[in-house]
């Protein structure tokens, strides 16, 4: 019972970080109709920035503005110089032009940071653990991730649903030329929208910058998942993406937490153990395909 | 007269034409990975060998040695292709740097079916050191198992009886926990197979504290052991449960990378920094000197590397002649950073084995040291299949 509420939480610990970078990319893809593969790259630099920061200027409560910051600047110079041509053409210039993007993100780092993955450290009031109950120690930071997931989702939740800056979003996701033959400005509003996701990717990047390794290519590792979470949610929706994350993310965690020990009820250890793990790994693509036959949009399609 | 100028214009062209023959460098092919994650290992094992190179003005064993390298982005096919180009371009026998398994299982073959000799300073995978042993493939580093079986004898020797092992889903993380149980031989509470490009391991970790272990191993090379390591401490089961690991899982960049939360892992190695003997002294500030940069494990197999083709070369008077060549390195006739070394009858190691231990140094850095002996003049398992 212990073991399970524990795997709850680190599911939803994943669940909350996938979707920073899946409201980020669905919104993106949704609206602008871009497949972004270097979406990934801005959740690197955010942590980069964050780590390069923390550990040459000092603090981990500095780092974290920092690598919004230079999460969202990138973000925006990547719509302004990059994506902004590739609105008209179709998905393969932009898969070409994105992932050229990646090689362009890590080939910057390698040769400005170096391949040796970073260190940074956490603020020592979150380093420790909290008894959660007796003989269940949780990471205190762990729990403050979470903190914060639920913060950015409902002030996200806010502003696409109750301002009018969410109205034009949704609305571009759902009739971009209306939208644009009603006066708005939507070069404006992509730019926006773009910074915006980049924001939400460098904060994931900062955030799990102290628990995983700062290296090149943990945004690749990463942005699969993050495609799963929004084609099973419904592109284009933050609230499809909201759910396909939490989907995701516990399936994932509950698979590799549970699977190898279901399978030993009937298989011998070993083999259970290799056949579990690989049953955990491929889980999430397991649950892709059934939403996909059941909902062939997703879950909750934008404007659906 | 004139005969006499004749015969000696002849002498002097004939002595310059010897001179430059002896003056035509060996092309030493360093196909090693310097790119992705991994790419640090391939780094210093590239860094080792040019200073071996240029501590010696360009030469091997007193015989001019020509690098050629080249990046193999962790690519097997693109490896083999390098190797293909190199000899048939620019005519290439000797290779070495090849750090990933993977890789080497690609590039081996072709190698050794052109005619090349193939000195590995990293990967020794197991498909090569039993009956697929070639008497022009050398292992200078370790038979794969052995890093495992070490850390096994380091679990056994710490009297741990009821152990958690994890490793990535793949075939070197399923050879590790086969190489692991080889040596320890108490009982395996559980196996735990992670994704090979997971990060976060809160699952697995939650899985160890409800199986209450004496003690965990893990394999985890480069970014994946660096995040397990700090998840671990954060964790809080870090003072409850001891961690054993082989080298991979905690070199020299790891553990000032990972920092205080490494301080206590045991790890087994055949090198450290601090082993106290004239050759590895001088590498040590040779290195530091050259590259301001501390030397990892894979360093020193690079520069060890670089000494045996060296002692092989003297030998040979630079001649790479397949049986001449062949004795000479078999011989292993030089001193080596990491102490004792022979080549077994499968041109593998025979070499001792070490406890490392992280602990925080007079600078507040956290370093390895060594803490004792693990095995002596410990061989492979395949070794007896090999009929050389």
């Amino acid at each position: 019972m212990q073991l399970l509420f524990e795997q709850l939480l680190n599911g939803l610990q994943l669940s909350l970080t996938l979707f920073l970078l899946a409201a980020g990319l669905t919104l993106v893809f949704g609206i602008m109709g871009v497949i972004n593969l270097a979406h990934g790259s801005l959740y690197m630099l955010g942590a980069y920035a964050g780590a390069l920061v923390a550990s040459k200027v000092g603090g981990f409560w500095l780092a974290v503005p920092a690598a919004l910051v230079a999460a969202a600047l990138v973000g925006v110079a990547m719509e302004l110089f990059v994506v902004r041509r590739l609105y008209a053409r179709d998905h393969l210039s932009q898969v070409l032009a994105t992932f050229g993007l990646i090689l362009f993100f890590n080939g910057i780092i390698a040769w400005g940071v170096g391949r040796a993955p970073l260190q940074m450290d956490m603020p020592a009031q979150l380093s420790s653990f909290i008894e959660l109950a007796p003989g269940l120690p949780y990471p205190t930071y762990r729990l403050a991730v979470m903190g914060v997931g639920v913060v950015v989702a409902l002030a996200l939740w806010y502003v696409i649903a109750r301002t009018r800056l969410g109205m034009l979003i949704r609305a571009g996701s759902d009739k971009r030329e209306m939208v644009s033959a009603l006066g708005v400005d939507i070069a404006g509003l992509f730019t926006l929208v773009f910074g915006l996701g980049a924001l939400l990717a460098g904060l994931a990047g900062v955030m799990v910058g102290p628990i995983r390794s700062v290296q090149i290519g943990m945004g690749e590792q990463v942005l699969i998942t993050t495609f799963v979470v929004i084609v099973v949610g419904g592109i284009g929706s933050i609230r499809g993406a909201f759910v396909g994350a939490l989907l995701i993310g516990m399936c994932d965690t509950l698979g590799r937490a549970f699977a190898p020990m279901l399978l030993k009820l009937w298989l011998s250890g070993p083999i259970a153990d290799g056949l579990g793990a690989s049953l955990a790994s491929i889980m999430i693509y397991l649950v892709m395909a059934v939403a996909l036959v059941l909902r062939p949009r997703g879950l909750f399609p934008a404007g659906g | 007269m004139r005969l006499k100028t004749l015969a000696l214009a002849g002498a002097a062209l004939f002595a310059l034409n010897m001179s430059a023959q002896a003056q035509t460098p060996v092309k030493l092919g360093i196909l090693t990975t310097l790119s992705t994650p991994g790419g640090y290992l391939g780094e210093d094992v590239r860094d080792a060998i040019l200073l071996a190179i240029a501590e010696e003005g360009g030469k091997l064993g007193g015989i001019p040695v020509q690098p050629i390298i080249e990046d193999d982005m962790l690519k097997p096919g693109d490896a083999k292709q390098i190797a293909e180009k190199w000899m048939e371009t620019e005519k290439v026998k000797l290779f070495t740097g090849v750090i990933f398994s993977n890789v080497a299982l690609a590039t081996v073959p072709t190698i050794l079916e052109g005619g090349g000799i193939f000195i590995s300073p990293n990967a020794g995978p197991s498909n090569f050191a039993g009956k697929a042993c070639n008497k022009n493939y050398y292992v200078t580093s370790w038979q794969n198992d052995n890093l495992h079986e070490s850390a096994g004898a380091l679990a056994k020797k710490l009297g741990y009886k009821k152990m958690v092992l994890l490793a990535p889903n793949y075939q070197a993380g399923k050879d590790a926990l086969t190489g692991f149980k080889r040596m320890y031989g108490g009982e395996v509470a559980e196996e735990i197979f992670t994704g090979l490009d997971q990060t976060d391991f809160s699952a697995e970790i939650a899985r160890i504290r409800a199986a209450k272990p004496d003690a965990v191993f893990q394999f985890h090379p480069g970014g994946q052991g660096i995040a397990f390591a700090k998840q671990w401490a954060q964790s809080g089961l870090k003072d409850q449960i001891p961690m054993v690991v082989a080298a991979p899982s905690l070199d020299q960049k790891i553990a000032a990378v990972v920092g205080d939360a490494a301080i206590g892992i045991a790890a087994t190695t055949h090198w450290n920094t601090d082993f106290k003997n004239p050759e590895n002294e001088a590498f040590v500030k040779g290195f530091v000197a050259k590259y301001n940069r501390q030397p990892t494990v894979y360093a020193s197999q690079g520069y060890d590397t670089a000494k045996l083709i060296g002692a092989a070369l003297k030998a040979t008077g630079g001649k790479l002649d397949d049986d001449a060549f062949r004795a000479a390195m078999l011989k292993a006739d030089v001193k080596l950073t990491r102490g004792a070394f022979k080549f077994n009858n499968n041109q593998h190691p025979i070499q001792d084995w070490y406890e490392v231990k992280a602990v925080k140094d007079a600078d507040g850095k956290v370093s390895l040291q060594t803490a004792g002996k693990v095995l002596e003049s410990h061989k492979d398992a395949y070794a007896q299949d090999c009929k050389l």
